[in-house]
């Protein structure tokens, strides 16, 4: 990007005026510099997080080698995964009965459906909280079946995202190709997975990263429904930033940034930028 | 083509609803009514609640204190959703019109912020912002600067710095929701405002009107659906949020989430907090409610 335009800014090219440039190049400064000093902070050789003192990858080993806090990643990896996965399942049967079918009171399910999105979040980890105490939800199950109540929590918060992403894909879809599918012999497990499937294909890796970087960043709702014992790893960095502010926590968070950058990237890769970007 | 009647492949349509509405009534609705059940009850000892119907906790919600936290909750989101709108709009403008190339980087540099992790938003923020943190050093910087100058013409020199609290008050509250829910309010106002015809814009700029004038009369109208789905995005969450106030508030500056979470925590008051989370729920239906009464003007095209 020239700073200075080559050619005449043409009237409507808003982005290549100056004060435009400065504008989104703030705002860019605004919404990275804290990523940016959190992770070049997570090498410094500092108890405190004030002054640079030297390079050090200690804290890496330090928050490694804190067993508390690899369980807590791990708990949240898996629930993430587990959660997505189901989201994906429902969300999609979701969607295709809601864009497929006419029924009674569709109205209402539809924004029934949706209601998670809506809700407070603090409100949702209320009910789960209540649920599971009114239930009697087992609580001292062997890992990763204790996982269970905060993976039911985050499909239900998660799926409506899904059932979004995909219907708003499906809108798109030629009806002809299924009924010439039936015409060729297909039976209708077989439109749906030939036909329909690749279709909605760019929903679905949007829809699973979606749900997937939902549940990894959620902390309210697994704040009430997380046990003594199945801590998260927002729920375990919480506490750490509660109680002390240490440079471990910016290692650990590092890693986490990365890894949300490294998903993307590979939702790019898959996708490319555009379509990912449409699905928001 | 229209929709298929659910009556004409039945085994289908049990396929695909039964799984999503077998989900949605027990693990969604059925909490809810839990919810709703416990915010009609009262404490009885230290973990029995009767449910008497008592209206006493939606008595005491309208308390002043309680009263006056619903009121700063409502004022700090619209605030938050009001800079977004400022800050965010040229943004989602620079993205609408910038060239083919540039586009999806700056739509993924938006994006990416907010597909990374709140509570490590938030830390990232509390580094920046502490007495001891960047944003201070720099002001400091800047205020030795100033006092150096007016040394260098012969003015007294500037009192030494003192740092400025920016944590734990509601400055950091409404820079952290601010922070943290920008990305919400671009991406609809980009959706939007993609969608928009350009040669109005174009025919409104060649009948002589300027830049300013067009944005307000001829993209801000337009894009008006757009504005308002990305005020509704910003609004609900920041009206029900709970880490940001926790984490960078003060001890006054409790958003009404807040207060829920401490019924359920530390108050062991579970009736009551429920009766705060359904006036909460209400209060987004209030506000959804109003936004789809909007919709219902037809657009004129």
């Amino acid at each position: 990007m020239a700073f200075f335009a080559r050619a005449p800014i043409a009237p409507l090219e808003y982005s290549r005026t100056l004060w435009m440039r400065l504008w989104v190049g703030a705002v860019m400064v605004f919404l990275y510099a804290p990523l940016v000093v959190l992770m070049i902070f997570s090498f410094n050789d500092s108890k405190r997080n004030v002054v640079w003192r030297g390079f050090t990858t200690k804290y890496y080993e330090k928050a490694l080698g804190n067993d508390q806090l690899v369980e807590a990643l791990i708990n949240s990896l898996t629930i993430a995964a587990l959660a997505t996965l189901a989201s994906l399942v429902l969300g999609t049967l979701a969607a295709v009965m809601l864009w497929r079918f006419r029924f009674p009171w569709k109205g209402a399910i539809d924004g029934t459906i949706s209601l998670p999105i809506i809700v407070p979040e603090i409100c949702l980890g209320v009910a789960f909280l209540m649920f599971f105490a009114a239930v009697g939800w087992p609580t001292d199950l062997v890992w990763p079946f204790n996982l269970g109540a905060i993976t039911v929590a985050h499909i239900t918060f998660c799926f409506p995202f899904v059932t979004m992403v995909v219907r708003s894909r499906l809108a798109s879809f030629n009806r002809e190709q299924e009924e010439a599918a039936k015409d060729l012999g297909a039976s209708e497990a077989q439109v749906f997975r030939d036909v329909l499937i690749p279709h909605i294909k760019p929903a679905l890796v949007a829809g699973a990263l979606l749900a997937f970087t939902l549940s990894l960043d959620d902390f309210v709702i697994t704040y009430f429904t997380s046990g003594p014992d199945t801590i998260t790893f927002p729920v375990k960095v919480y506490s750490m930033v509660r109680f002390s502010v240490t440079p471990e926590v910016n290692a650990a968070s590092t890693l986490l940034i990365i890894l949300t950058v490294v998903l993307t990237f590979i939702a790019l890769k898959a996708q490319g930028v555009k379509a990912i970007a449409e699905t928001h | 083509m229209a929709e298929q009647d659910w009556k004409t492949s039945k085994r289908t349509f049990a396929a695909v609803s039964l799984p999503t509405l077998f989900w949605v009534i027990v693990f969604f609705l059925v909490p809810m009514a839990i919810v709703w059940l416990y915010s009609f009850g009262e404490n009885r000892g230290l973990t029995e609640i009767e449910f008497s119907g008592t209206l006493d906790n939606y008595k005491r919600a309208t308390e002043w204190l309680y009263l006056t936290i619903f009121g700063k909750s409502f004022a700090v989101a619209a605030l938050v959703t009001l800079i977004c709108l400022i800050i965010g709009f040229p943004v989602a403008m620079a993205i609408t019109f910038a060239s083919e190339k540039w586009r999806p980087w700056l739509l993924l540099g938006i994006m990416l912020p907010f597909w990374t992790n709140l509570l490590i938003r938030t830390y990232a923020l509390m580094m920046l912002l502490g007495t001891q943190g960047f944003a201070n050093k720099g002001m400091g910087a800047l205020w030795e600067g100033t006092s150096w100058i007016k040394t260098l013409v012969g003015l007294q020199p500037l009192p030494t710095w003192e740092p400025v609290q920016l944590l734990f008050n509601n400055f950091a509250v409404v820079f952290g929701l601010v922070y943290v829910h920008l990305p919400f309010m671009v991406l609809p106002l980009y959706a939007a405002l993609d969608r928009l015809d350009r040669s109005l814009i174009e025919a409104s700029l060649d009948l002589g009107a300027g830049h300013f004038r067009t944005i307000m009369r001829i993209v801000v109208p337009l894009a008006a659906p757009g504005i308002i789905a990305g005020v509704m995005i910003t609004l609900i969450p920041a009206l029900g949020a709970y880490l940001t106030p926790d984490l960078m508030g003060g001890t006054d500056s409790q958003m009404i989430a807040n207060v829920i979470e401490r019924q359920f925590k530390k108050a062991n008051d579970w009736p009551f907090g429920a009766a705060l989370s359904f006036l909460l729920i209400y209060a987004m239906f209030i506000l959804i409610a109003i936004q789809s009464m909007r919709k219902k003007v037809p657009e004129v095209r």
